[in-house]
C-alpha cells in the first residue's frame, strides 16, 4: 500500500464573519491549499468535506457538490462526511483511505462550518444535536453541560481543579496569541476565568470555546504524487477512528473518553509509535476539561493525572508535550465541521517549520484528536515529515 | 420554536413512567429502553420493565446558559441520575435550591412540565428527580 503525505494546508482566519458566505469561506480555504500544493485542478480526483450542520446553521444542505461546485472543480466525485464536531477528522480519515486503497492518487480533505448566522439559542439547539436528542437534549443538556457532568465526576474520582482547568485556557490563549489565524488574540489569567460568567457549573464562559465561522482544507497524495509536487512532505503514518454510545449515560465512564483511547491505540500501533515519541499534539478542547480527558486518553499521563500536567506547564509551548500550539479550539476558535482539518493544518505547519512565533524546535511526529459530540466518535491521526 | 408532535407522542409511555426493557438473557436492564441488547445482541431476550423512580446523583451541573424554549427554567439543575435498579438516566433535578444537591443525594422521580410551546403550542412534559 503506499504512502499518504500532505502536500498542501490552507485555512481562512477563524473568526465571525457577518460579510462572508459559507461558500466563501470553502472556496477561500479549498484555494489556499490547492495553490501551497501546486497542483492544478486536473490533478485531483476527489473531495471529502466534514460539515456537522450547515442545514441547521445556514439553510443549507448537499454541500458536499457546493464545495465542489465553488472551487471550480464540479465532475469529480465530492462527498460529505458529518459526525458532529468530528467532521472535518472523519474526512481526513476517508480521504486517506481512499489513497491508500490506490483508488484515488490526490484528494482534498476539507472542512467549514458558518455559525454565526444563527442566534446564540438556535446555535445551541443546533450543536445539541450532537448529543442524544431523545434523552439528553430534551431534558435541556447543552454541550456546556455534558462537558460539566464529565468535569464534575473528574473532580471528585482525581481531585482535579477548576484552577486546573483554568490553566488549559490560560495556555491555550498564550498560544492563539502567537497565531494570526486565531479567532482571539487576548492573553487571559486563572483569574479572569475563574470570575468568567458560569455557563454550565463548574465550566465558565472562558472554559468553553467560542462559536465560529471558517474552513480549512488540505491537499493528499500518495507516495509517487507526492515527490513530484514537493519536497516537504508531511506523512500520514497513522490513522485511528472508534465510537461510542451517543448519550453519556451510557458510557462506561464518565471521567474518561473510551473512544479516545481506542481511536488513539489504533492510531498508534499504524504508526508504530508510543505516546512519549509524540512532539506535539492538536487535541480537541472544546471544554478546557476535554483537552484533560484527551491528554490521559492519548497517553501523554495517567488516567486522572490531565490536570497535574497541566499545572505543571508540560502541555505548554516550551514543555515536555506542546498541546495545542495552535491556539486549540479554544483560542484559535471552532467551526465545527473545520476543527478536525485545522488541527491538521496546524501540525503540518509544525513539522513543516513554518510555524513562526509558536514553531516547536524539531518537531518531527505530531498528533491529531479530533472529538465527535461528548465523545461518541474520535478520530486520531499521527504524522511525521521527512 | 415549532414543536414536532410524534416524536413526543410515541415515547410517552417511557416519559411518563420511566418505563425501559431488561435482556432476560444476562439480566442487564436498559434506560432510554433498548429492544438490542449489545452484549447478548441475538441471543438476548428483551421485555419491558418498570423501573422504581429511586436514585442517587451521579453527577450534576447548574445549567445558567439555557437552549431555546428552556429560558424560564434559569438556572436549572441538569443531572446523571444512577437508578436503583443500576442503569444512569439524564433528567432535571427540582424542587430545591441548585446548591443542594450534591453527588450521591437520593432522589426519587417525579412528573414535570418540560417545555411549552408559546401560549397555544404543544406542552412537553416528562420525569425529573427530586431531593428526598
Amino acid at each position: 500500500m503506499t504512502k499518504v503525505a500532505i502536500i498542501g494546508v490552507g485555512m481562512t482566519k477563524f473568526g465571525e464573519y457577518w460579510e462572508k458566505s459559507y461558500r466563501g469561506l470553502i472556496q477561500e480555504a479549498g484555494v489556499k491549499a490547492i495553490r501551497d500544493a501546486g497542483v492544478s485542478g486536473k490533478d485531483i480526483n476527489a473531495i471529502y468535506g466534514g460539515s456537522m450542520t450547515p442545514g441547521l446553521f445556514v439553510e443549507q444542505e448537499h454541500t458536499s457538490a457546493l464545495m465542489a461546485d465553488y472551487t471550480g472543480l464540479s465532475g469529480i466525485p465530492a462527498t460529505r462526511v458529518e459526525a458532529a464536531c468530528a467532521s472535518g477528522g472523519l474526512a481526513l480519515r476517508e480521504a486517506y483511505l481512499s489513497i491508500k486503497s490506490s483508488e484515488y492518487d490526490v484528494v482534498v480533505a476539507g472542512g467549514v462550518e458558518k455559525m454565526t448566522d444563527a442566534s446564540t439559542y438556535s446555535a445551541i439547539v443546533a450543536l445539541s444535536g450532537a448529543g442524544d436528542q431523545e434523552w439528553e437534549s430534551f431534558h435541556g443538556a447543552t454541550f456546556p453541560a455534558l462537558y460539566a457532568l464529565m468535569a464534575r465526576r473528574h473532580m471528585l474520582e482525581y481531585g482535579t481543579t477548576e484552577e486546573q482547568m483554568a490553566q488549559v485556557a490560560v495556555k491555550n490563549h498564550h498560544n492563539g496569541f502567537l497565531n494570526p489565524n486565531a479567532q482571539f488574540h487576548s492573553k487571559i489569567t486563572v483569574k479572569d476565568v475563574m470570575n468568567s460568567g458560569s455557563v454550565a457549573t463548574p465550566l465558565k464562559l472562558l472554559d468553553c470555546s467560542p462559536i465560529t465561522d471558517g474552513a480549512a482544507a488540505i491537499v493528499l497524495a500518495s507516495e509517487k504524487k507526492a515527490k513530484e509536487f514537493t519536497d516537504k512532505p508531511v506523512w500520514i503514518i497513522g490513522s485511528g477512528q472508534a465510537s461510542d454510545t451517543l448519550a453519556l449515560h451510557d458510557r462506561k465512564s464518565l471521567s474518561r473518553t473510551d473512544a479516545a483511547i481506542l481511536a488513539g491505540k489504533r492510531a498508534y500501533e499504524e504508526a508504530k509509535v508510543k505516546p512519549s515519541d509524540i512532539d506535539i499534539a492538536e487535541v480537541h478542547d472544546c471544554f478546557t476539561i476535554a483537552e484533560i480527558l484527551a491528554i490521559e486518553a492519548l497517553g501523554f499521563c495517567k488516567i486522572g493525572e490531565g490536570g497535574k500536567l497541566t499545572e505543571k506547564g508540560e502541555t505548554a509551548l516550551k514543555g515536555r508535550i506542546p498541546v495545542n500550539t495552535s491556539g486549540g479550539l479554544k483560542a484559535k476558535g471552532h467551526p465545527v465541521g473545520a476543527t478536525g482539518i485545522a488541527q491538521a493544518v496546524e501540525v503540518a505547519l509544525q513539522l513543516r517549520g513554518e510555524a513562526d512565533k509558536r514553531q516547536v524546535k524539531n518537531a518531527k511526529i505530531g498528533l491529531t484528536h479530533n472529538v465527535g459530540g461528548s465523545g461518541a466518535t474520535c478520530a486520531v491521526h499521527i504524522f511525521k515529515n521527512d | 420554536m415549532t414543536e414536532k408532535i410524534p416524536i413526543h407522542w410515541r415515547l410517552i409511555p417511557q416519559r411518563y413512567n420511566l418505563i425501559g426493557t431488561e435482556c432476560r438473557t444476562c439480566g442487564e436492564k436498559f434506560f432510554p429502553p433498548r429492544d438490542w441488547c449489545p452484549k447478548c445482541r441475538r441471543k438476548g431476550i428483551i421485555h419491558e420493565f418498570k423501573f422504581s423512580g429511586k436514585g442517587e446523583v451521579y453527577s450534576y451541573s447548574v445549567v445558567h446558559v439555557p437552549p431555546a424554549g428552556f429560558e424560564f427554567l434559569k438556572p436549572y439543575v441538569l443531572g446523571i441520575i444512577k437508578l436503583r435498579e443500576g442503569p444512569l438516566v439524564t433528567a432535571q433535578v427540582v424542587d430545591c435550591k441548585p446548591d443542594d444537591v450534591k453527588i450521591g443525594k437520593k432522589v426519587s422521580l417525579v412528573f414535570r412540565k418540560i417545555i411549552a410551546d408559546g401560549d397555544a403550542g404543544i406542552i412537553r412534559y416528562g420525569y425529573k428527580f427530586k431531593l428526598v
